[in-house]
């Protein structure tokens, strides 16, 4: 179930399965650098010699994320742990990180979230100096961790490692020769990191985002890299169809995860992206990536439930999707709660409907919107605003209501020429009407010029 | 806004029948002493109708908290009259 192990202790890391498909053309990018793969093999971005780092935990905190991939690819199979830190970590959490992740050194290029000044640091960059890299022992057991975006609270550690990360997955995607990836994501997130390591292993190219860049700017690197297979969340592509330059790029694979993927939004790609396939993922920091959905349409096929034995196994208890398999994270550090029930399935929180022969993703179990004792997925209204022609994007949230305890309430983004709310007003709530009970219409709509996407790709739900 | 009390009357009134015919409830005869949850409006009715009264008149007698839940149509209309004055 853990395919880059070999028999026996070999275990290749990072680097090796990275330069065994060859590294003719290859390259990770950002805005600013150009990394070919081949010069992998001739050094590093580390102002140390890597053995000073052997057996460390270390945390990797720079603002870009092309300093931190390249020294998670030196440091795997070398360092004890790598921890992903991600550039909107409150610095006041750090040290509980620190202390938790037994971190005992710091990788940094003097950016980002800075650790307290006791841990001892090491300089990186987005350029590699020559050093050795082949002359180490490369069998250590890496963790790897993951901070999960909480929307309150310190983030958690979730552990990994690289056979966790790269578990093989029933997706059914043939990639063509030398790829092109790239993703909205931060690479230090589950679902950016996933696309990151495609790449490397599948023989491919990284175009990574940049959290300084316009989505226009993006959009018109992507495609002058020539960028064929590229990710985000429903959030992220629809941002992308506002801009008017979506069309400078033309993948071949459009891929959407994070979020729940509603009809529209996979209509919409199909329409923008004609020469590209456009799927939906299910996965978690947590559960790892359980399928990939590739018919066009929302949700998933109901035989993907309760089939043991396959690469991820899936259970649907008191509503919510259930995840087994070789992805899963081994738990959390530190003191956060256990992972997974007694037969070792994590709960995603995630909550899915039967109709016929599809399960749908209604929305998460905390983010229900209690009316009147009736409840009410925000993600299902959403769904229905979103097809409307005249939404582009909506929000919907709990308005306070004296006498139903909350009422549900709409934001909405209107697509240039649709004319104002008041004019569509009638139009979208009859259109809500019609395909929602009573309680779940919005009472109140709202237009607004946008909707905030936070850190993580998602739709932010709270103000 | 400001609103005297015979017309917050009749915008409440007005509301409770445009309300009802979106919900699709067949209103039972309007009097002040008529029980609210015997009017044919059911809670979401209501709930909408203060949603809308805020939005409209800019009034939420229920923003303090001290209120006591209106039993009739009349306690009801009372609440945003005392509201506005």
């Amino acid at each position: 179930m853990a395919p880059p192990e070999l028999p026996g202790d070999f275990r290749r890391s990072l680097l090796d399965l990275t330069l065994a498909p060859g590294t003719d053309a290859r390259a990770l990018s950002d805005e600013t650098h150009r990394v070919p793969v081949v010069v992998l093999a001739q050094g590093t971005n580390l102002a140390t010699p890597l053995e000073s780092l052997r057996g460390r935990s270390v945390l990797l905190t720079s603002e870009k994320q092309l300093p931190t991939v390249l020294a998670a690819i030196a440091l795997d199979g070398i360092a004890r742990r790598i921890l992903l830190c991600l550039p909107d970590i409150a610095e006041t959490d750090l040290p509980a990180i620190v202390s938790e992740g037994e971190v005992d050194a710091v990788v940094s290029d003097g950016t980002g979230p800075q650790p307290p000044a006791h841990v001892p640091r090491v300089a990186c960059g987005s350029a590699i100096h020559p050093a050795d890299v082949f002359l180490q022992d490369r069998n250590a057991p890496t963790e790897w961790i993951l901070f999960t975006s909480g929307t309150t609270g310190r983030p958690k550690m979730v552990v990994h490692t690289l056979p966790s990360l790269t578990g093989p997955l029933d997706d059914g995607l043939k990639v063509q020769e030398r790829p092109i990836w790239s993703t909205f994501y931060d690479v230090r997130r589950y679902g950016g990191l996933q696309i990151l390591l495609r790449a490397l292993l599948g023989g491919g190219s990284m175009v990574l985002s940049s959290a300084s860049e316009s989505v226009g700017d993006f959009l018109v690197r992507a495609g002058r890299s020539g960028v064929t297979h590229i990710s985000g969340t429903p959030s992220h592509w629809r941002r992308t169809l506002m801009s008017p330059d979506a069309n400078r790029m033309a993948p071949r694979y459009v891929r959407l995860s994070g979020e729940v993927a509603d009809q529209a939004i996979l209509d919409h790609l199909r329409q923008a992206y004609p020469q590209s396939d456009v799927a939906h993922a299910f996965a978690s920091t947590e559960a790892g990536v359980a399928f990939d959905v590739r018919d066009g349409l929302a949700g998933f096929p109901v035989s993907y439930i309760d089939q043991p034995g396959g690469k991820a196994e899936m259970r649907v208890i008191d509503g919510t999707l259930r995840i087994r398999s070789s992805r899963t994270s081994s738990g959390y550090l530190g003191t956060a709660p256990r992972l997974g029930d007694a037969d070792g399935f994590i709960d995603t929180g995630d909550m899915v409907e039967r109709r016929g022969e599809r399960y749908y993703f209604v929305g998460r179990r905390e983010g229900v919107i209690n009316v009147g004792g009736q409840k009410v997925f925000p993600e299902e209204v959403e769904t229905v605003l979103n097809r409307h022609p005249a939404v582009q994007m909506s929000r919907v949230w709990a308005r306070k209501s004296p006498i139903t305890g909350a009422i549900v309430a709409a934001d909405l983004v209107l697509r240039e020429g649709s004319g104002t709310l008041a004019d569509l007003r009638e139009s979208i709530l009859q259109a809500c009407r019609d395909q929602l009970p009573a309680h779940e219409v919005p009472v109140s709509l709202r237009a607004v010029p946008s909707l905030a996407v936070g850190p993580a790709g998602k739709l932010l739900r709270h103000d | 806004m400001s609103i005297a009390g015979k017309d917050i009357r009749d915008f409440i009134l007005g509301q409770v029948q445009s309300v009802a015919r979106q919900q699709k409830k067949t209103l039972a005869p309007l009097s002040d002493e008529l029980p609210l949850l015997e009017s044919g409006l059911d809670s979401l009715c209501i709930a909408i109708i203060v949603a809308n009264l805020d939005d409209e008149l800019g009034l939420d007698p229920f923003a303090s908290g001290t209120v006591d839940m209106p039993v009739t149509l009349g306690d009801f209309i009372r609440l945003y009259e005392h509201g506005a004055a």
